[in-house]
Formats: C-alpha cells, sequence, structure tokens
C-alpha cells in the first residue's frame, strides 16, 4: 500500500522544477505529482501550467484526458481490474459486479473504511490467466468470488 | 548449487512465482527469467542439469518441499515434470524469431544476451552502413506489427531520407489491445532485443534519440526497461551518438495511435494528428520519425544478424516472416505461439489452443484486440495473414486472439465495443466522438425491443459513416466486432424483440 504527502505548494513546485528541463514535460511532471499527492490536486494546475507557459486550460485539458490521473487521492489500497474482453470471456462483468458489491462501491469509489479503490482499466496484458487485476501494482490472476473474498480479507 | 529459472513475468507473478522463488531460494541459485509463454502451465520452473533444462509446471510454492524431496534439482522429481521445454509440442511447433531469447534468459544480463545472438545484429549494421541497413530491412519484407502492416523499411527509407536537424525512433509500446502481451514479454523478458533494434534504427535514418511510450498498465515492464537502459548506457551501447528514454502513458486506449502517441510524448492530450504529414517527415517535435511497434524493432537484430532472405523465406504472401500470435481468454493452452503467416484460425484455437478452458463449444474467436471482428467457427479456414484477415472483414492487428465459448451474448459484445470506443475516443472527429454514443444508444434500443428492423439498419449505416469518416483506426475499426457479431450471430440480436412481443 502507497503513502501520500499531504498537499504541499512548496513541495509540488520542487517536482516540476525537476522536470521542466524534459522535452513534453507535462505527462512525466504529472506522474510525478500524482506519485507523491495520489492524485492531481487543482492547486497543481496553475503551477504546471506558469512552469511550462501554457493555458491553465490546457493543463486541465491534459489531465481530464488521461483516464488514470485522479482528482482525490485513493484509499489505502488500489485494485486495478481489468474490463477488457479476454477477462470478460472468462468472466470478469461477475467478477466486477461481486468487487462491486463487497466493497458496496462503484467503479472509482473507494470503500466506506478507506481501505479499497476500486478501478476500472482496460487491459493488463494478463489475458491468458485471467480475470486479471493490479493489486497496489501486483498482478494477480484467475480471480474469482472466492478469491477475491480471500483478498479483499487480508486488506485492511 | 543448481541454478533454477523462475519467470518474473506480470503473467507468471499473477500465478504465485514470487512466492515459487522465495520457496526454492535456500536450496537452489535462482535466475528470474522472463516467461516462455505457455501461461496455462506457469508459473514453469526450469531445473538446469546435465541433460540440458528440465522444465515443472505449473508450480506453486506448497509443492516445492515435495519436489526437493523427490530430486528436483536432479531434474529426477516426476510431478509436475514436463521434460526439456523445447519438446513441449506447444513450443515444439514454433518458429522462434523475436521470442527467441525470451524466458531462457536473464532479461538484464548484457553477457547472457550476446550468448544468445544478441548485438550481432547491431555490428551487422555497422559493417552495412545506413543505406545498407536499411536495403536490408526492406529485403526482408518485415511489416509493422502494430496492427497496419506497413512496410517497415519504406518507413525508415522515408524518415533516412527526409531533411531535420533532428530525427528520432519512437518505439510504440503502449501496448492496449485485449489479448495481446507479446510487447509486455519482450519489455519484461528481453528488453535488449528493443534497444539494440533501436539502435539499428538510429543508425539507419541517422537519429541522436529514441523514445519508448511503454503504457502505465504494465509497471514490471516500465521497471524492466529503466533498468536496461541504464545498463545499456553504462556499456557504452547507447550515449552519446544515440540515448533512448522511456516515457510512460496514462491510460489512454488511443495513444497507440502513433500520431497521438507523438502528441502525448510532446506534452498535450493523446489527440489524434490528420496525415499527411507523415510522421517519416514531420513527426516527433516536427522533426522526420522512425515510429515503429515494438515488436517491428525487436524484430530487426534478427533481420540483420540472419540475413533478409532468411526472414523473407517465412511466410504466406505478402506477409513474411514470423508473428507472435497471441492465444488469450477461454482458451486451454493460453500462450504466445510465434510462427510464419499462414496457419490457420482453426488451427490455432482447437489445435494448438486446446478449445476453449470451460470446456464448452466455441462460438466466436476476437481477433485483432477491440477494434477487430469476430469470426465464427465457419470463419476457421482463415489463414492468419494480412490480407485474407482483410479480405473478410477482418484484421490480425497486434496478433491477439481472444476465445469466447457458447456463453457468450454477441450483442453485449457489440454495445462493449461502442462503449469502449465512446470511452476512449480523443474526441478529435466528429464520426467516432458522437457516433460511438449514438451507437451504444441504438443497441441499447435494439436490446430494449424498440423498432429492432429499423434501429438495426440504423447502426448499419452508422457503422458505415464511422468507417470511412473517422480520423484514425479507432473509429475507423469499431464497426469491425460490432457488424460481425450482426452478420454472424444475428439471432443476438433479436432477444429483446422477441421479449417485448411477449
Amino acid at each position: 500500500m502507497a503513502e501520500y504527502e499531504p498537499w504541499n505548494e512548496d513541495r509540488a513546485k520542487d517536482i516540476i522544477a525537476a522536470h521542466t528541463g524534459m522535452e513534453g514535460s507535462a505527462l512525466p511532471i504529472l506522474h510525478a505529482l500524482q506519485d507523491a499527492f495520489g492524485c492531481i490536486p487543482m492547486e497543481t494546475e496553475p503551477l504546471v501550467a506558469s512552469a511550462l507557459n501554457i493555458s491553465r486550460a490546457e493543463v486541465h485539458g491534459i489531465v481530464t484526458f488521461y483516464h488514470e490521473f485522479r482528482r482525490k487521492p485513493p484509499g489505502r489500497h488500489v485494485l486495478r481490474v481489468c474490463r477488457a474482453e479476454a477477462c470478460q470471456s472468462v468472466g470478469a462483468d461477475a467478477v466486477a459486479a461481486h468487487l462491486r458489491a463487497a466493497l458496496a462501491v462503484d467503479w472509482l469509489g473507494t470503500s466506506a473504511d478507506g481501505a479499497v479503490t476500486l478501478e476500472p482499466v482496460f487491459c493488463l496484458g494478463l489475458c491468458a490467466t485471467g480475470p486479471s487485476a493490479l493489486l497496489d501494482g501486483q498482478p494477480v490472476g484467475r480471480l474469482n468470488a472466492a478469491r477475491i473474498d480471500r483478498m479483499l480479507e487480508t486488506l485492511s | 548449487m543448481t541454478r533454477v529459472f523462475v519467470p518474473r513475468d506480470a503473467a507468471a507473478l499473477a500465478l504465485g512465482a514470487d512466492d515459487v522463488a522465495a520457496a526454492l531460494a535456500p536450496h537452489a541459485d535462482i535466475v528470474r527469467t522472463g516467461s516462455r509463454g505457455l501461461f496455462w502451465l506457469e508459473p514453469m520452473i526450469e531445473v538446469e542439469t546435465p541433460e540440458g533444462r528440465i522444465a515443472y509446471g505449473p508450480v506453486e510454492a506448497d509443492d516445492i518441499a515435495g519436489l526437493l524431496a523427490d530430486g528436483l534439482l536432479e531434474g529426477r522429481a516426476g510431478r509436475l515434470r514436463l521434460g526439456v521445454p523445447e519438446a513441449i509440442p506447444f513450443l515444439a511447433r514454433q518458429t522462434r524469431l523475436t521470442f527467441a531469447r525470451c524466458g531462457i534468459v536473464d532479461p538484464l544480463s548484457l553477457d547472457d544476451y550476446r550468448a544468445h545472438g544478441g548485438m550481432a545484429g547491431l555490428a551487422k549494421a555497422r559493417a552495412l552502413g545506413p543505406v545498407g541497413t536499411v536495403e536490408t530491412v526492406l529485403a526482408s519484407g518485415l511489416r509493422g506489427r502494430g496492427g497496419a502492416g506497413f512496410p517497415t523499411g519504406i518507413k525508415w527509407k522515408t524518415t533516412a531520407e527526409a531533411k531535420g536537424d533532428r530525427k528520432f525512433i519512437v518505439c510504440n509500446a503502449d501496448e492496449g489491445d485485449s489479448g495481446t502481451y507479446a510487447d509486455r514479454m519482450l519489455l519484461e523478458g528481453d528488453p535488449f532485443s528493443l534497444i539494440e533494434g533501436m539502435a539499428i534504427a538510429a543508425l539507419a535514418v541517422g537519429a541522436s534519440k529514441g523514445y519508448v511510450y511503454t503504457r502505465s498498465e504494465y509497471p514490471h515492464a516500465v521497471a524492466t526497461v529503466d533498468k536496461a537502459l541504464a545498463i545499456a548506457r553504462a556499456a557504452g551501447i547507447l550515449g552519446a551518438g544515440f540515448d533512448i528514454e522511456q516515457r510512460v502513458g496514462a491510460g489512454a486506449y488511443v495513444c497507440g495511435e502513433e500520431t497521438s502517441l507523438l502528441e502525448s510524448l510532446e506534452g498535450r492530450r493523446g489527440q489524434v494528428r490528420a496525415k499527411p504529414p507523415l510522421p517519416a517527415h514531420k513527426g516527433l517535435f516536427d522533426c522526420p520519425t522512425v515510429i515503429n511497434n515494438l515488436v517491428t524493432l525487436a524484430t530487426v537484430p534478427c533481420i540483420l544478424r540472419d540475413g533478409a532472405a532468411a526472414y523473407q523465406a517465412i511466410g504466406m504472401g505478402r506477409s513474411r516472416g514470423t508473428m507472435p500470435i497471441q492465444l488469450a481468454g477461454n482458451v486451454r493452452h493460453g500462450g504466445l505461439f510465434e510462427a510464419g503467416f499462414g496457419v490457420t484460425l482453426g488451427d490455432l484455437v482447437n489445435d494448438i489452443g486446446g478449445g476453449t478452458l470451460s470446456g464448452r463449444p466455441i462460438r466466436a474467436v476476437q481477433v485483432g484486440g477491440p477494434l477487430g471482428a469476430y469470426f465464427p467457427p465457419s470463419l476457421f479456414d482463415t489463414p492468419f495473414d494480412y490480407e485474407a484477415f482483410a479480405a473478410r472483414d477482418g484484421l490480425i492487428g497486434h496478433g491477439g486472439v481472444v476465445v469466447f465459448d457458447d456463453t457468450v451474448d454477441m450483442s453485449h459484445q457489440a454495445r462493449f465495443a461502442m462503449e469502449f470506443c465512446a470511452a476512449e475516443s480523443c474526441g478529435k472527429c466528429t464520426p467516432c466522438r458522437i457516433g460511438s454514443v449514438r451507437g451504444m444508444e441504438t443497441v441499447d434500443k435494439i436490446l430494449a425491443g424498440q423498432n429492432v428492423d429499423a434501429n438495426l439498419e440504423l447502426l448499419r449505416d452508422l457503422c458505415d459513416t464511422m468507417k470511412f469518416g473517422s480520423l484514425c483506426a479507432l473509429g475507423g475499426f469499431i464497426p469491425y466486432p460490432v457488424l460481425s457479431a450482426m452478420n454472424f450471430f444475428p439471432e443476438d440480436f433479436r432477444r429483446g424483440q422477441r421479449l417485448a412481443a411477449e
């Protein structure tokens, strides 16, 4: 599970400054910000805009274009579940329904106890061992209701 | 201590390979490798014996104590024993060129890489010079493995002849198609083949900088590539003349489209560019750019090393060489099958793949990812070849083959295709941006039994508009899964009508 830093403008400026020497640095900057804060806080948009000499609207456009950038920090664990066809063919829809019911959340939601954020993902390249997911970045395969229940029990 | 090879490919990790390695660590010298690509046997471990490697699989951590007691380290244990890996029929039938080292070598050992034929292609390219290198790639008949199948040599020649202060090599490792994992396997299992391929491309066209654009859904691949780049830099393979940097995507499928990928690399929304200008003339930062799929680039070293004629001799029609076909979904023997073009779809899924994992009959096979057509068993005689699939309104794409059994609802799959396109459309062109949403709504009406005949006709018309009016392959090809579902499985679109009539 990941530990995120609380929002801090100076820290954000340092992260941005560390990348501005790269060509086309917007995505590397946004990734670094999300790695630090767990999301791209709204407050970062004017900072990125000023560092890259583009408008705030452009920064907002970039952040919202890419599915992976969050607007608020996730729960203590992030479960990214594949929704693509290869996993569908071996029961991914049922796995997703079971997860949403067990965690009482919809996609992109965080369980009430703050333990797990459920994110949909389109393909993890684990297409012969599905249904697949990444739990805090670690791959898990051949998911079914029983395996999910065992996995969720270990998360707090 | 005896050496035991344990994969660290993400699919093997998903099935417990790390626990297996930990259980073995006190008893053997563990070498972590990529995967051989026989995923139903993962975690598949290999023991080094005087007679060569002996494979065991699928092995769980709980099996280790018993296997050790039975003589695992001498290759004597009988349970889970698969024998010599190369003799396993699934591997024995393959022609491994691009994936020759994957699952065998330590992915981060340059010595291993060189000992298994690596770097010979780059040496040959240096001897041939830029013009000779481009000519070799042209003569090999290699076509882009990302899906479009454009001749690689022509791309390189165009970029080589283009004028520019700077030139770039971009590797498209944004492998977003469901059912595909060839890029991931190479990134994790043989990253130096990509680095060598990009270095050859740089030499051929006169590029000074390369980018690998890897998708963020592959965290293990990203980590392996960064390590491999540092090793290559320290060894002087990369450096002053040509260096490579890895950039990571952020979950946008459309960034696998080459112009969208370039926009993303430049730090913008991944919106598709109109062509012309071609990337070969005006690509990254408006400079001449070779942008190739990872498998294409990783295949170049063996073409240079073994010569164009050897590669050109394999395949069928205008599809030359080998294709890493990825068997996925509801299939018994899922895995990577690299073979010359021409093997039929039926042989792939029934004979090589062993039918469905569920044991039920196959109803449909989607080839080429979310933009690929669903083929019914009546089309299983189609050979794996760019033109043969196109002639039947399908595509081979990046080589993903996803098997569905008879429980699949094809109207649901058609709806999913439109839903996917609506979620992933970059928004630049109207047919894709609006058409996908209207397509989803129209399928919903059909499923609800509303004016089914008229709405089926409307959906066909919409597919036609998207096919011919979209700017890139996302909107342009999403009609393939929708139309094939309608054409081959029309009964699935009539269920709502029956319900409404009752």
